[in-house]
């Protein structure tokens, strides 16, 4: 089974690189473009086949580790 | 008084804390590797700047669960004392010794420079020679020193006398809430600071202000054991 984890800034934290892109891209001519956040993309190889159980773990993974909640929100999605 | 430092892979702060040891208080210090996982001859742990683990996923996340981590929780838990510089306040913070985390400076820059801290608690073992609403001149060098933490936990800071050095009001190089430099635990036998005591120690290298950090320590500890005075 595979997990996509993605991990974003809270909403209420400044997320400084994300502004600094989106500087540059208004520079470039895309001045369409609203707020910009960068977060991270993570892909995990799980050797299960259990969803509920892989669920689980996964949470507890982006609990402990993959996601500091005190600054970070997380999602994640299993296939 | 023994003196433990850390090493994790990426530490290069700890030659500069070990160096401070010797040559303010003269007192036993060894390093200590991340994968030991006893502490218990140390009285004093210092967790050392740098980038532990290459700063992978976030700056101390990866460090946080090492062996000697879980040695320094337990040694938090005893009231030895423990202080975090740099990287070492982003390992704290990040195992949860320490309220908060450390976001990018918000001026996109790698500050490094000197910077003046007022002494907002002198009454933690870390700063018992200074005097309160003093200021020092202790160098800086971080990408990633913006102090955050939610409101909540800044009212609690607050309160409970935990912000233990500011950044001289208008000169905040980082964005940090409410101009903090350094903070402490409820206890306050961790203390975590952005800022570099380890490197001012003497007038050739700057400053000496962080000199009394280390004579601090040695002479809380003195007290709380009954030893003669420092010297």
């Amino acid at each position: 089974m595979k997990a996509t984890v993605y991990v974003t800034i809270k909403q209420n934290v400044l997320d400084v690189q994300g502004t600094a892109v989106q500087g540059a891209l208004h520079t470039m001519g895309f001045e369409e473009v609203g707020k910009v956040r960068i977060g991270k993309y993570l892909e995990l190889d799980l050797d299960t086949t259990d969803k509920a159980e892989a669920e689980a773990r996964v949470k507890a993974m982006c609990e402990k580790l993959l996601a500091n909640t005190v600054i970070e929100d997380y999602r994640y999605e299993l296939a | 008084m023994n003196f433990a430092v850390l090493v994790f892979p990426g530490s290069n702060c700890d030659i500069d804390c070990y160096k401070a040891i010797e040559d303010t208080i003269g007192q036993p210090v060894e390093y200590v590797w991340h994968t030991a996982d006893d502490l218990s001859k140390y009285d004093c742990i210092l967790v050392p700047g740098g980038f532990s683990y290459g700063d992978y996923l976030r700056c101390g996340a990866i460090a946080q669960f090492t062996n000697v981590m879980k040695a320094v929780v337990k040694a938090a838990e005893e009231g030895k004392y423990i202080l975090g510089v740099c990287n070492g306040f982003q390992v704290l913070t990040e195992a949860r010794l320490l309220p908060g985390a450390l976001l990018r400076n918000n001026g996109m820059k790698f500050r490094c420079h000197q910077a003046v801290l007022r002494v907002e608690n002198n009454a933690t073992p870390f700063t018992s020679d200074y005097a309160e609403g003093e200021l020092i001149n202790i160098p800086i060098a971080h990408g990633e020193g913006n102090y955050y933490c939610d409101e909540a936990t800044l009212k609690e800071l607050q309160e409970n006398k935990q912000i233990v050095f500011r950044y001289e009001a208008g000169s905040n190089p980082n964005g940090a809430l409410d101009d903090i430099a350094g903070i402490c635990n409820k206890a306050g036998n961790v203390v975590g600071m952005m800022p570099h005591p380890e490197r001012a120690i003497h007038e050739i290298l700057g400053s000496a202000d962080g000199k009394r950090m280390f004579t601090s320590i040695l002479s809380t500890w003195r007290e709380k054991h009954g030893a003669a005075a420092i010297r």
